[in-house]
């Protein structure tokens, strides 16, 4: 049966849930960002301890050593909730796709410069594996963390690395062979270039503060590594052989700087927090940053010789700068 | 479907570039330490590359139909809230039915999207990985788009505006929330059995099929439009947990006894939450969709059935408590409902006793039980009603140790007998409803003396707000649990007949079609 309704005004008796209600002061009607991330985890009466880790609740704050007043301040600045995570990345996918396309078009990979090639696929092929090893950082910290606030934003960062290590592949596809693919897994298991990155990706396999791993992966690594490949090596890269390159790795250029904001909101959230937890947080950045900038130069100076202490200098003063302005970094 | 690589690969062979091969074996950490919940449960993997990835999606295709769905789907749920969808309903007794969903179910949406994220961390295999992954990105959208949708719903009517916080505390909610908590706290292969296997594989038609046909036929285009643009992810995580069932068993027949005992356990503790869905089949839904009995024949005999006779092959036999739950299906719904019906004080929803309209349905559907058994115990309770004396029981029922539902199931064979089992471990007495229940206690005793049951709760007077005292002379316990579960007495409770959401529909409604 068909029911033809007439528009009527109806005053809504509330405008949205309470404990949405509570955080805003008041009924007032509320973003889908907040409705879809405030106390969404559940935080009370979990029925039985892990198995796997009797020492702690299902979720529980003190699987870091960050304490936090309410986990909920660290609301992401994107606003990502699925629905708009999945867009944004879909816009971003979108341009990266038309790029494969034009390059492809234009035969631009069949005319690049063979020296070039050479050091984009030694370079580029291997960090396929730095950022598998992202997603499972990411992974991690959304299962062990705590507070949808915080671990929502921590699985779309997993994934979207997963997607990085994925393009990667592809720049291989593009610019060489499968054989490529081969021997870039091949240097990063055994040359010693790569190790002392593969290192340092192996050893935050294993650590059990989640927060550490935080500041560890996206912070350090991710800050230090992204200015290194997207803009270091990348403009090299380009002023000897053109703007291919930046094409095949635009996504991961544009994304670096969209989780930025969200990567620095949370440590200038945690670190403005307390004394106790800005003293952690200096102690893991000062600890992962000089492991950082040990791991990556071999690698800098495989892309970039000569040039590359100097290119790891300014890498390691925009970490510092983004650092500053989140209140973190020597004193 | 994928990315376009180098055109002379294959569709398998790009997609063991795009995942598997980003895998590689630590060296400069103890594998066992980079993968520290893998073994402990005694299942043996000799090969995680025999794990074949049904899906073989890559992350820019993620995206890309991911994005489409999520703009498809925000495009209805706004029409149907600026169009006042919700007065377009059958009846807003129907809305009952969301608040069951949004306070039992959502959350549970939220753990699997956890879950999945720990079992995905958790397993050395680049396929199963990357599969789990997506599952837990998809389970946080199951979750956000509910509770977006249901949005426009609080707005409106009551019971939904503290589902949060009645979770973890509410009664009845320690059903659906043992069982997930359950789930993620055991290992990461008796998870992918329990949720993957048993909730996604085989049950989850029996959860999803009511719900969103309930919505449908009920003139609910918010609440189907989640439904259906769910169904999509559902087949993909359907087929995980069939493929990874399928994957452990080939990897070793050491595996074997230790997945049917996970196969026993996970049907058992899935069907009895499901529980809540037979109510709301026959009670619930005022234009009904089928019986559980139906539902249950379609869903569990003829499709299940031939599930297990596929996995046969690998020694697998239907769950230990399939027999019973099939003799159950006559019983499940009246049995619940009426329980419903006693407590409707005490939950956050409305209940009703059946109108005779409803129960010569009822009637039709259940022959053999419907009017031996719990026709006369509803008229009685609708004539108390009609005469003013509707029938709240203020009592607190014992709860089953296991699955934490009050203890109102009968005896397999005799419906006139309350079913009671009895554990002892380390000189305390449990109280379980059923011999699923018993044997999935005795099995692991030292993990549901853990369970938070709530009536023991409120005896323990953990259950009452800081002013609360119980010293005081007027001290009113059920008032006060109430508070503590932040539910308003008489507006967020009680019979639907006289609800401030019957008055408010009714008034809504005529203004909308009225002259």
């Amino acid at each position: 049966m068909q029911i033809d309704l007439r528009t009527v005004s109806i005053t809504p008796l509330r405008q949205t849930y309470d404990h949405i209600a509570a955080r805003l002061g008041g009924d007032k009607a509320a973003s889908r960002y907040i409705e879809a991330t405030m106390d969404v985890q559940a935080n009370a009466n979990f029925h039985y301890r892990p198995t796997w880790d009797p020492e702690h609740e299902i979720f529980d704050p003190s699987r870091t050593k960050i304490v936090m007043k309410d986990w909920y301040a660290f609301k992401d600045p994107r606003q990502f909730y699925y629905g708009t995570y999945t867009q944004a990345r879909a816009r971003l996918q979108e341009t990266a796709e038309s790029d494969f396309e034009f390059i492809e078009t234009r035969g631009l990979a069949e005319g690049y410069d063979d020296a070039a090639r050479r050091t984009a696929l030694d370079f580029y092929v291997p960090l396929r594996h730095v950022a598998w090893g992202a997603n499972m950082n990411g992974a991690s910290m959304c299962a062990y963390g705590y507070g949808t606030a915080i671990t929502q934003p921590c699985l779309y960062q997993g994934m979207d690395q997963l997607g990085i290590a994925q393009y990667l592949t592809r720049l291989g596809l593009a610019l060489g062979q499968q054989g490529d693919l081969e021997a870039g897994k091949q240097a990063w298991l055994e040359a010693s270039a790569w190790q002392p990155l593969r290192r340092y990706v192996e050893d935050t396999f294993v650590l059990k503060d989640w927060f550490e791993l935080y500041v560890a992966q996206n912070v350090v690594l991710d800050g230090l590594l992204f200015a290194l490949a997207y803009g270091e090596v990348d403009r090299a890269l380009a002023a000897k052989a053109g703007p291919t390159v930046s094409m095949l790795t635009r996504f991961q250029a544009e994304w670096f700087v969209d989780s930025s904001k969200w990567v620095d909101s949370v440590m200038k959230i945690a670190a403005a927090e307390s004394a106790d937890n800005k003293a952690l947080l200096n102690g893991w950045v000062a600890h992962w940053r000089a492991r950082g900038i040990e791991a990556l130069a071999p690698i800098a100076s495989l892309a970039l010789g000569d040039g590359a202490d100097a290119a790891m200098a300014r890498v390691a003063a925009l970490l510092d700068a983004r650092l500053a302005k989140a209140g973190l970094g020597a004193a | 479907m994928d990315m376009k690589v180098n055109k002379k690969l294959g569709l398998k062979e790009r997609y063991n570039l795009m995942t598997r091969d980003l895998a590689w074996t630590p060296t400069y950490q103890a594998v066992q330490d980079v993968y520290p919940y893998v073994e402990y449960e005694g299942i043996k993997i000799h090969d995680w590359d025999k794990f074949e990835d049904p899906f073989r999606m890559t992350m820019d295709a993620y995206w890309k139909y991911q994005a489409e769905k999520e703009k498809k789907l925000y495009a209805i749920i706004d029409a149907f809230n600026q169009n006042n969808g919700h007065l377009g309903l059958t009846d807003a007794r129907y809305i009952n039915s969301l608040k069951l969903f949004l306070t039992g179910v959502s959350p549970l949406e939220y753990m699997a999207h956890r879950g999945f994220a720990h079992v995905g961390r958790a397993f050395p295999g680049a396929g199963p990985r990357v599969a789990c992954l997506m599952q837990s990105l998809d389970e946080i959208r199951h979750s956000q788009t509910q509770i977006h949708s249901l949005s426009n719903y609080n707005k409106f009517y009551n019971g939904f505006q503290n589902w949060r916080h009645q979770h973890d505390r509410v009664w009845y909610l320690s059903v659906p929330k043992s069982f997930f908590d359950d789930a993620i706290t055991a290992g990461p292969f008796e998870y992918m059995i329990a949720i993957g296997f048993a909730f996604e594989y085989v049950l989850t038609n029996l959860l999803f099929v009511p719900f969103i046909s309930g919505a449908a036929y009920n003139g609910d285009m918010g609440a189907m439009a989640f439904g259906f643009s769910a169904q999509s992810d559902e087949s993909r995580h359907m087929t995980l947990g069939l493929e990874i069932i399928k994957f452990i068993l080939e990897q070793d027949p050491d595996n074997l006894p230790i997945v049917q005992a996970w196969i026993d356990k996970w049907f058992w503790r899935g069907y009895r939450v499901l529980t809540l869905v037979a109510m709301m089949m026959d009670y619930m839904l005022p234009k009904k969709v089928m019986s559980w009995k139906e539902a249950w024949e379609i869903y569990a005999e003829q499709n299940g059935g031939a599930l297990f006779n596929d996995l046969a092959r690998y020694g697998i036999k239907v769950p230990a408590g399939w027999t019973q739950a099939c003799k159950d299906k006559e019983h499940l719904s009246h049995q619940a409902w009426a329980v419903f019906y006693n407590y409707g004080a005490a939950a956050p929803f409305h209940t009703w006793a059946p109108s005779e309209k409803d129960m010569e349905w009822l009637s039709a559907k259940y022959p053999d039980t419907f009017d031996k058994y719990y026709r006369p115990r509803y008229e009685h309770w609708g004539k108390e009603a009609a005469e003013g004396r509707r029938f709240y029981n203020t009592t607190l029922p014992m709860l089953c140790q296991t699955c934490q539902i009050p203890m109102f199931f009968t005896e397999p064979d005799d419906p006139t007998k309350i079913a009671y089992r009895e554990s002892t471990y380390h000189g305390m007495k449990y109280h379980t409803c059923s011999d699923g229940c018993k044997a999935i206690f005795d099995n692991e005793p030292e993990k549901y003396i853990q369970s938070w049951l709530p009536v023991h709760q409120i005896y323990q007077g953990n259950c009452f707000t800081p002013e609360a005292n119980p010293g005081a002379p007027d001290f009113n316990p059920l008032m006060e649990v109430l508070k503590w579960y932040r539910m308003e007495f008489g507006r967020d409770n009680l019979d639907y007949e006289g609800s401030p959401d019957q008055k408010n529909f009714n008034a809504w409604k005529q203004a909308a079609t009225g002259n």
